[in-house]
């Protein structure tokens, strides 16, 4: 440990964090808005999840049991919304805000005030999302995708959802600016760009991803929004409008968005992998150019998303071969993963275990996107469980696992005492099992013709939807060992956490003692070429 | 230590690094809600090139073209009453044979099944959509909003041609219109929709 770093850990008494709520209401460090993001994202999780669990009560027999099928829309609706930007999305915004100053050697974020602004219009905006339950006419229930002329039948609601996906943009779009300018200016001065560890690379890609389609997000719905108060047509056809057209500029955001969701996973994927095997990280650099080259893609496979509206063949070719085409990054990822593993001495704590789970499950829903891209075959499998089943490979057991792994990797660091690694392997088996328990079948239910988004069936997929019912109440289950896992660790219940947590880890993060100290690096770090990155 | 971080921060002021490249960055996020704007302009003139979605000209066109004896082409007609509204929408004939760069008129027939005035606006689509380029409409009651007297039954005209250089491997098209009740946009827009009449 450098001296600095120890007077840093001194002057904490001069700088400590105010006292009581001021901490949290008029938080501008980095940690605390990070816990903050991260406590927000666990409740959200365990929101979305209940949901998720109601419908799959309703589902577990054919017929109508529980809720009445405008309830279960609402439910569908509510759940994706909240998972995609309560769950996922603020908990990859924590840990960067946790993680990125303490990686590349900064004190804290560049933009502490707006750092604080971007968080705490997220609560507000969920409230009022939340809100709409108890709305006349129930809550959004035209899918998360709000596809016209559907959603503009939604009740006292419409307006409450609009103004939520604009506070949802707004937050995530300042964060995204912050997190640039953090990783742009404040980096220490050795560390050049390609030295940066992998996580703060596929943040930064991330964040640009975010300022360039949350904005069209914005304008799609403010366009639903005059369509339905302010007398224009953008989507109505019969003023002369298209609704097709929001498809196009809603998946212009959507598509970009799903790596929004995926690339901070790998990123963490790229921390873990190398420092449970005891090898740095194979191919750092083909990493880089993979993520980026997967952003880019992003922007040029849109129309896959709605290969059944019509559209001339050479488009189709188009978006088919361009969707391909981002299997080349992908897998160059996945082997650069595999080759850090390989002679590795691996040892397999839960952050491995997890990082491992996502390699396989992962690329199983990448396989299913590879079958979804196929325009011939997609037509048959559009809108059914199999693209269930594809997505919730992609989401559940890759970026829910990976913010688990991370959580489980750097909370020593967070909170100084080290976790219940047999409750954390517990917990990691349980989610593991369960995960495919709940969405494998799903494969078989949409291959044999089950449509998505609706609350009952034909008697002919009883037994995989009651199987994928007993699978998910038993991941909801699981999810709660994982809450009390935090608890006991973060109340100090665990032996007290080394500055190095695991056995010689990378990264400028290890350099500083555990709990890392209220400011970061006040002075700015030397960044050899070996501990530089992962 | 306290006076390295006071210096530190004080270089941070005079740079104007973080300020400036975050104001940047603001106007990439505006600019790209207004890319989301343009998209509805470059999806319009995307669809007119390529005939995406099967649109139509929505005012009249002037053609002249020679009648091309040789080569019959089959049209047929699809009416469809948008979210069940009290209308009867029906085509006269079901379908007709034409000669590219011939002149024809197809009727349809609506009937206002309420005891209250309406105003329906009919949206034609033409499939495939590789035709929709070549099918020029001299006259359509599509092109106005048509007003109905309560039990009012119109026989509305389309006056179309079918261009010869229509390509070769098509035999066959379908025109559709979808009549909307437009209620709604009435409200929205009383002015329009009276210099409509």
């Amino acid at each position: 440990m450098t001296s600095a770093v120890m007077d840093a850990h001194h002057s904490e008494e001069h700088h400590g964090p105010a006292k009581g709520i001021r901490r949290w209401l008029y938080a501008t460090n980095h940690k605390d808005i990070g816990t903050m993001y991260l406590v927000l994202s666990l409740v959200m999780f365990l929101t979305g999840g209940a949901m998720a669990l109601v419908i799959r009560s309703e589902l577990f027999q054919p017929g109508l049991q529980f809720i009445a099928p405008n309830v279960f829309n609402q439910l569908t609706t509510m759940h994706a919304l909240i998972m995609v930007f309560g769950a996922v999305m603020p908990a990859f915004v924590g840990l960067a805000n946790w993680m990125i100053p303490m990686m590349i050697g900064a004190p804290d974020m560049a933009l502490p005030r707006m750092n604080n602004w971007s968080f705490w219009i997220l609560p507000f905006a969920f409230l009022m999302l939340v809100a709409t339950f108890f709305m006349p006419g129930g809550a959004p229930a035209a899918g998360w995708t709000m596809y016209p002329p559907l959603v503009l039948q939604t009740g006292d609601a419409f307006p409450y959802l609009i103004f939520s996906v604009h506070l949802l943009g707004i937050s995530s779009i300042m964060g995204a600016i912050n997190i640039i300018v953090t990783i742009v200016n404040m980096r220490a001065p050795d560390m050049s760009l390609l030295k940066m560890p992998m996580f703060v690379w596929t943040w930064l890609i991330t964040a640009y991803l975010l300022l360039a389609v949350m904005p069209v997000l914005a304008g799609a719905v403010t366009m639903l929004l005059t369509d339905q108060f302010f007398g224009t047509s953008f989507f109505l056809a019969a003023g002369g409008g298209d609704p097709v057209l929001f498809q196009h500029i809603f998946w212009f955001f959507g598509h970009p968005e799903v790596y929004i969701l995926i690339l901070p996973a790998f990123g963490v994927i790229s921390e873990i992998i190398p420092t449970f095997s005891r090898k740095p990280l194979f191919g750092h650099d083909s990493m880089v150019y993979a993520a980026s080259s997967i952003a880019f893609l992003s922007f040029i496979v849109w129309a896959h998303h709605m290969f059944t509206v019509g559209m001339p063949l050479t488009g189709q070719l188009f978006f088919m071969f361009s969707t391909m085409l981002i299997a080349v990054p992908t897998g160059v990822k996945l082997f650069n993963w595999i080759a850090t593993m390989w002679r590795g001495t691996m040892t397999f704590e839960t952050p491995m275990l997890f990082a491992i789970a996502i390699l396989f499950l992962f690329t199983i829903g990448g396989f299913s996107g590879i079958m979804l891209a196929i325009v011939p075959a997609d037509i048959q499998y559009h809108d059914s469980y199999f693209v269930v089943a594809h997505f919730h490979y992609v989401l559940v057991p890759g970026s829910i696992f990976a913010i688990m792994a991370a959580v489980y990797y750097w909370l020593p660091k967070w909170s100084g005492h080290m976790y219940n690694e047999s409750l954390g392997k517990l917990h990691f088996w349980l989610s593991a099992v369960f995960v495919n328990v709940t969405f494998f079948p799903m494969h078989f239910l949409g291959l044999a013709g089950m449509p998505r988004r609706i609350p009952d069936y034909s008697t002919q997929f009883a037994d995989f939807n009651s199987i994928a019912s007993v699978g998910a109440i038993g991941y909801g289950l699981s999810q709660l060992l994982f809450v009390y896992v935090v608890i006991q660790c973060v109340r100090g219940k665990g032996a007290k956490a080394t500055s190095e947590v695991w056995d010689n880890p990378k990264g400028l993060e290890w350099t500083l003692p555990s709990p890392a100290p209220y400011h970061s690096f006040e002075v700015p770090p030397k960044v050899s070429s070996e501990s530089a990155f992962s | 230590m306290d006076e390295q971080v006071k210096m530190r921060r004080q270089e941070a002021k005079e740079e104007p690094g973080d300020v400036a490249l975050a104001g940047r960055l603001v106007f990439l996020a505006v600019a790209m809600f207004g890319f989301g704007f343009l998209l509805v302009p470059i999806y319009d003139v995307f669809c007119e090139i390529t005939g995406l979605g099967g649109k139509t000209n929505d005012v009249a066109a002037i053609v002249e073209e020679s009648v091309d004896q040789d080569r019959t082409i089959k049209l047929g007609f699809v009416t469809t009453v948008n979210g069940y509204a009290p209308w009867e929408f029906v085509a006269e004939v079901e379908e007709m044979t034409i000669h590219p760069g011939g002149i024809y008129e197809a009727t349809f027939l609506a009937t206002n099944l309420t005891n209250r005035h309406k105003i329906a606006q009919a949206v034609p689509s033409v499939a495939p959509a590789q035709a929709a380029r070549y099918f020029k409409k001299l006259e359509c009651f599509c092109f106005t909003a048509q007003e109905f007297a309560p039990g009012e039954t119109k026989r509305m005209p389309v006056r179309f041609i079918v261009e010869s250089d229509l390509p070769d491997y098509i035999d066959t098209i379908t025109l559709a219109y979808t009549f909307f009740d437009t209620a709604r946009a009435t409200d929205a827009t009383p002015t329009a929709m009276h210099t409509a009449h």
